[in-house]
């Protein structure tokens, strides 16, 4: 199934900047449709709320909550557990993978990232675009 | 007197006797011997005493000097001067990368906007630059994180320098001097670096002190 670029892609971050950067590198895949949170609390809100989306880009270390307590709640929710969920961060200690890996992350990027890595694993989540 | 020490000086002692006086002693000798072994017991017992007080005198002398040399570390400098000075250089480099990194990113925007109107191998070039550039900017975030780290282990270091300061509060104020052991003086006074943004001058202020 070809992956509908006008869907919904939330992206978590409690760096303004990187936020930016996501969303930039999003339009220049062709994904306009990006909602932004500042924690793990926040994007829960938002993915609770009316929208439905396609993709959960969200980084680890942020407080409140941190993404790998959003993950787990997102997995833990029957109408967001099949929601893709890529965590980008600067953990990159194998505990870490191994602990999202658990929790359910369907992919993984450390920081810092290229927009080539970036395609290829939403590709590997979605499918080809 | 270490303990065998009075040990092996009573046997030395009681052998002596049995010696002069055989197994049998008449009873007016015993009460000499008690006095004797009493007398040998106390000098072995004084003796270790002053073992202990050299030994005790050692140690009073070596928490002294730790407690000078604590001084002449200036922790009350170190906790009221140093380390909110070094946090607060930390968060202005946080805070004046993360704006010039927003006026970058502004920047390929545009170019970005621009390149979106154009077509041909121009308009991808440019669009190749801004996606470098953006990944470029990802810094931002990793040194902002960094430095958190670095906050909050200067963080540590402040409770850690509280908690020894409050041990020996009292006694390492009236070693330290007062004037402060690295004032500068001269035109070193004059080397301060930036200054953080409350306490910088604009340039308007500055063209004000020429008149």
């Amino acid at each position: 199934m070809a992956v509908d670029k006008n869907m919904n892609i939330l992206i978590v971050d409690d760096y303004k900047t990187m936020l930016r950067i996501l969303r930039n590198l999003l339009k220049q895949l062709g994904f306009d449709h990006v909602e932004e949170a500042a924690d793990g609390s926040a994007a829960l809100q938002v993915l609770r709320g009316s929208g439905h989306f396609g993709l959960v880009i969200s980084d680890w270390n942020m407080e409140p909550m941190t993404g790998l307590q959003l993950l787990r709640e997102v997995r833990a929710d029957a109408k967001l557990k099949s929601t893709p969920f890529i965590m980008v961060t600067a953990e990159s200690k194998s505990e870490n993978v191994i602990a999202a890996k658990e929790a359910g992350v369907s992919n993984y990027i450390v920081k810092p990232f290229n927009a080539a890595t970036l395609k290829s694993k939403m590709v590997s989540v979605l499918g080809d675009f | 007197m270490p303990g065998d020490a009075i040990d092996q000086s009573l046997a030395v002692r009681l052998d002596t006797f049995r010696r002069e006086h055989g197994d049998l002693v008449r009873f007016d000798r015993v009460s000499e011997m008690v006095v004797e072994v009493v007398a040998c017991v106390r000098k072995g017992v004084v003796d270790q005493n002053l073992v202990l007080i050299r030994e005790l005198e050692t140690l009073a002398s070596y928490i002294r000097n730790i407690k000078h040399e604590i001084a002449s570390v200036r922790p009350d400098e170190i906790q009221q001067r140093y380390l909110p000075t070094a946090t607060d250089e930390l968060d202005a480099i946080v805070e004046s990368t993360e704006t010039a990194t927003n006026a970058i990113l502004a920047a390929a925007e545009v170019i970005s906007d621009i390149a979106a109107t154009m077509e041909g191998t121009g308009a991808d070039r440019m669009m190749d630059v801004t996606t470098s550039i953006y990944e470029a900017c990802s810094f931002q975030d990793i040194t902002g994180q960094r430095i958190g780290k670095v906050v909050k282990a200067l963080k540590v270091i402040e409770a850690r320098i509280d908690r020894l300061t409050q041990t020996f509060s009292s006694e390492i104020e009236e070693m330290m001097n007062p004037a402060g052991a690295e004032a500068q003086a001269g035109d070193a006074s004059l080397l301060n670096g930036p200054q953080l943004p409350e306490f910088a001058k604009n340039q308007d202020e500055i063209d004000a002190l020429f008149g």
